[in-house]
């Protein structure tokens, strides 16, 4: 038996567990990839000023998109939020660093109840809105009706 | 102790209630197998979860926004009262602190004062420019007669970008007692802990103004 136990053992001791940055590298259960623990200053420096061009070009995406003659007018506003929800995934991934690496596993699940909650409440409340405003009697008719 | 005995050790334990730290395993695993998670990890997890209940509490502000933008009582709508100058600019200072703030988190890191007092006051100043121009636009409007108390549209305005204001002011108050707290107490465990819940706080409240300014601002000049 190795008493380092960083050396494989055998084929079950190992687990990918940071898909996306570090896909088909292999680790030892409890091993963490050493540059993800000492980044230098150059590779985090780049990853804020990728980060700041990306939020840059869809900010002015945006600003440009409500010109009229740019988009087809019924599908400015879902440009408008595709290029918002682009932009929060850029600051979440460059400025917050929510990745895919082990110590973000809770804070990924959180966001994803976070978003679910923030969902339920913003749509279901313009949808339960929008609906009641069609259903009421406008307040115009109510008036003439006790009026006479 | 042999390999096998830690990879079973670390397996029984997925969800992290906490063991003994095993010989020669590197922490910050997330995954339980170095003992439980370090400080910094904790704090930034707790932190992280009041910024969610944060971002909840401006959704239900959004979904008013949203619900009451035709509700004007004769009054101006959204194309009468913004201008999108003072927005884009707004949209560049918060977008510029944030990334000085980043700046910032570098220097901490790397334990030199010097540049992370002068990112974190290039951060401040930023934000400054941002509560400025916010305070313009409103006195502005108020000014003019389109203040909060004039249509339900307006009060869910100001409501909705007035609380994003308020707390962007209180990020500025916690950016001056970082400033003051590294020269006075260096970088220790607990400031650089309170350092790391003041940049994921600062960089929320950016992701926040994405919504403002495409939700209330961009979308709202689409609504007749």
């Amino acid at each position: 038996m190795s008493s380092d136990p960083r050396e494989p053992q055998g084929p079950q001791e190992f687990e990918e567990f940071d898909l996306g940055s570090h896909v088909g590298e292999e680790h030892l259960v409890g091993a963490a990839p050493t540059e993800l623990r000492h980044p230098t200053l150059r590779s985090e420096l780049i990853g804020y000023l990728t980060g700041l061009v990306l939020a840059a070009a869809l900010t002015a995406a945006s600003f440009w998109a409500l010109d009229e003659n740019v988009i087809y007018g019924p599908g400015i506003v879902m440009a408008l939020i595709v290029f918002g929800l682009a932009q929060v995934g850029v600051h979440l991934v460059y400025f917050l660093h929510l990745t895919t690496s082990p110590d973000n596993t809770n804070n990924a699940l959180a966001l994803a109840f976070g978003v679910l909650i923030v969902s339920l409440i913003f749509f279901g409340s313009v949808w339960v809105m929008f609906h009641m405003n069609q259903n009421m009697i406008p307040t115009k008719a109510l008036l003439q009706m006790r009026g006479g | 102790m042999s390999a096998p005995d830690t990879a079973l050790r670390a397996g029984s334990d997925p969800y992290h209630i906490g063991h003994a730290p095993a010989a020669g395993v590197p922490e910050y695993t997330g995954h339980g197998a170095g003992g439980p998670s370090p400080k910094r990890i904790v704090v930034g997890y707790g932190f992280w979860i009041f910024i969610l209940s944060d971002v909840i509490l401006f959704s239900c502000f959004f979904a008013t926004y949203t619900v009451l933008i035709h509700a004007r009582n004769g009054g101006p709508g959204p194309r009468e009262i913004f201008d999108l100058h003072t927005t884009a600019a707004e949209t560049a200072c918060l977008l510029l602190s944030s990334f000085a703030c980043g700046m910032s988190s570098l220097a901490v890191a790397r334990r030199n004062l010097l540049w992370a007092e002068i990112s974190l006051a290039i951060t401040g100043i930023l934000g400054l420019t941002f509560i400025g121009l916010e305070v313009h636009e409103f006195v502005g409007l108020a000014a003019r007669g389109d203040g909060p108390t004039r249509s339900a549209f307006l009060t869910s305005f100001f409501a909705l970008v007035g609380c994003h204001g308020v707390h962007v002011s209180a990020g500025l108050l916690w950016l001056g007692t970082m400033m003051a707290q590294f020269p006075a107490k260096g970088f220790k465990a607990t400031i650089r802990h309170r350092y790391l819940c003041f940049s994921l706080f600062w960089h929320a409240l950016d992701i926040i103004w994405i919504g403002i300014f495409t939700v209330v601002y961009l979308i709202g000049m689409t609504t007749p």
